[in-house]
């Protein structure tokens, strides 16, 4: 394998790879079903014992 | 029928620890007998000293306490562990102050040298990494251990799990840093910035840091809350990947197991680029996602206001953990390393200021509805100046690690000036913000000794770090500026020496910065002390509206 076809892979794959992490974070944090479930959290400091 | 019942007995746990620093008594006492050089000795007897007090505190414990393990709730509430984390408070005020202090001594060495005393001790060299890690790893490393131990107790609604275990990690963790910082005094160093500790310590650390992560998922295992709020994925972060960061940047080979000296595996360009990956990742995860678990948690508390938009949490949190791990390279812009690895790393340091922005922007914003109590809480005073440092720190940071800016700041006091508007301005006042808040609340207090004294630390140690940061830029960009200038016969205009001088007034102006520093921290130290000795200032001041300041009677209940 040459420089050239390993970095080719590295950089695709890398970019591949990020784009869709980043895409699967965005879908979890606004999916409308967690919605409720995230707004509780937010307040979970908050709950005294 | 007061005598105590006859079944008590040792669980498991006592006896196994007990015989493992029994065995460990021996072997360090014996190592400290044969070793080859006097630190190595000397480290072998405090280890084999610490596993026999070790021993006498597990049996006092055992003498004092109940036939039955604590109970894991008491009347439907969870039976919170504090003990533990009130260690970790005392720790961070003591080793913060000795950080603090000897940061000023070589601030002060530095502008006059002959201040080493002509002492071995007293050094620059030696107490340089005696400085760096009583801040970062001793003040703030307790700062994290003790509120990671707190908060992921309140937000799981769990005891934490272990007895022994959650004080096997605080005080196996102050010892690692009595055998690291004794270890420096004496010349023992494997000479990796902030990993200076050499091959045994770095061992210890490892299984004390195994047994923190341990205790903390277990507790999280055990959670009633069905969700893992984000303060506790950030802590888990912090522990998981500063456990990756220190094994590998240490992998070493003692040229004698009765000694301390090793070296480590990798060579030249390799390692510096893993001890890069682990330094920069030092800053990224200890100093920055730990410190961030802290604002999830402590920020909401005091302003009484819920996070302002946990879907951006979660962002923030994904975003910053799977960039920061790749930043490490724009230390080493211009050296051996390839260029294609030092553009990485200033690429992913530029998109780093995005996830940065956008946590600090989601801890500013959770005051939305209670900006005012900026003007009556010191407090929360010191926790959103915090953030407005961390914003600036993580806006400088990206901006040098451009190659072009990095030509210029790169080896100056601009670096030092930068690192330490994080470290001073972002680091240590969340942690004061955070201890301001968990020293009431673990000794049961209403509120602090006195907020008039916490106003006193704010101003105090703001304008230290005003004069340290503007002092530091300002010394920085010139010393950067002469080293690159050139005659018109294209001979470099200043010898280095001439540098060195032109900088000795900025040094001063540091210095007696750092001593606003110091006793601001002195002040809360004070004031710490007598919250947990339960005293009360006086110093009602009746406001024009007919409240009265926070300090006397507790905070005004919440609206």
């Amino acid at each position: 394998m040459t420089y050239e076809n390993a970095s080719a892979f590295a950089q695709t794959s890398g970019l591949l790879y990020f784009v869709g992490i980043f895409l699967a974070v965005i879908l979890y944090a606004f999916w409308p079903r967690n919605r409720a479930r995230f707004d509780a959290a937010a307040h979970l400091p908050l709950i005294e014992d | 029928m007061a005598a105590t019942p006859a079944s008590k007995y040792m669980t498991e746990g006592e006896v196994g620890l007990s015989l493992a620093l029994l065995t460990g008594a021996f072997l360090c006492a014996l190592a400290s007998a044969r070793a080859v050089d006097a630190p190595f000795s000397v480290h072998m007897g405090v280890f084999a000293l610490a596993a026999v007090a070790g021993i006498a505190a597990i049996l006092k414990r055992y003498e004092g306490r109940s036939v039955e393990a604590p109970p894991q709730e008491i009347d439907g509430k969870p039976n919170y562990n504090i003990g533990p984390i009130k260690f970790t408070a005392v720790a961070a005020m003591a080793w913060g102050i000795t950080g603090f202090l000897v940061g000023c001594i070589i601030a002060f060495q530095l502008w006059a040298p002959s201040l080493n005393l002509g002492l071995e001790y007293a050094s620059f060299g030696r107490l340089r990494p005696l400085h760096t890690s009583a801040v970062i790893f001793a003040f703030g490393g307790n700062v994290l251990i003790g509120t990671s131990f707190y908060v992921v107790q309140r937000t799981c609604r769990a005891r934490l799990a272990g007895e022994l275990a959650p004080w096997f990690v605080v005080l196996g963790y102050n010892l690692f840093i009595v055998v690291a910082g004794t270890g420096y005094l004496m010349g023992v160093t494997q000479s990796k910035e902030y990993a200076e500790p050499e091959w045994y310590a770095d061992l210890w650390l490892t299984v004390v840091w195994v047994a923190y992560l341990l205790v903390f998922l277990a507790t999280l295992r055990k959670r009633t809350e069905p969700h893992i709020f984000v303060a506790n994925w950030f802590y888990l972060a912090f522990i998981v990947t500063i456990a990756m960061l220190h094994i590998v940047n240490n992998l070493a080979m003692p040229v004698s197991f009765l000694g301390s000296k090793s070296y480590p595996m990798f060579a030249g360009v390799q390692d510096a680029l893993i001890q890069w990956w682990y330094g920069h990742n030092a800053v990224g995860f200890f100093l920055t996602a730990g410190f961030l678990a802290i604002m999830y948690y402590f920020v909401p508390k005091r302003a009484e206001r819920p996070i302002y938009s946990y879907r951006l949490s979660i962002i923030h949190f994904w975003a910053l953990i799977f960039m920061y791990i790749w930043a490490g390279p724009h230390h080493l812009h211009y050296t051996a390393l390839p260029d294609w690895a030092q553009t990485l790393g200033m690429t992913f340091s530029i998109m780093l200021w995005m996830p940065s922005w956008g946590g600090m922007i989601n801890g500013l914003m959770t005051l939305s509805g209670a900006w005012d109590k900026l003007r009556t809480d010191p407090v929360l005073r010191f926790m959103v100046v915090s953030l407005a440092f961390y914003g600036m720190a993580t806006f400088e940071g990206p901006m040098m690690s451009i190659k072009a800016v990095n030509s210029l700041s790169h080896y100056t006091d601009w670096t030092i000036g930068h690192v330490h508007s994080g470290a001073l301005g972002w680091v240590a006042y969340i942690s004061f913000g955070a201890l301001y808040c968990l020293v009431p609340w673990l000794w049961n207090r209403r509120e602090v000794y006195s907020l008039k004294l916490v106003e006193w630390h704010f101003w105090v140690s703001t304008l230290g770090i005003v004069l340290y940061i503007t002092s530091m830029w300002v010394a920085g960009i010139m010393q950067g500026l002469m080293w690159r200038a050139y005659n018109a016969l294209g001979f470099l205009e200043y010898s280095f020496v001439e540098t060195v001088e032109a900088m000795q007034p900025y040094y001063l102006v540091r210095a007696l910065g750092g001593v606003l520093f110091l006793i601001g921290g002195l002040i809360m130290a004070y004031n710490l002390v007598m919250t947990i000795a339960g005293k009360t200032a006086v110093e009602s001041k009746p406001l024009p509206g007919g409240e009265v300041l926070p300090g006397t009677v507790g905070l005004a209940p919440a609206e």
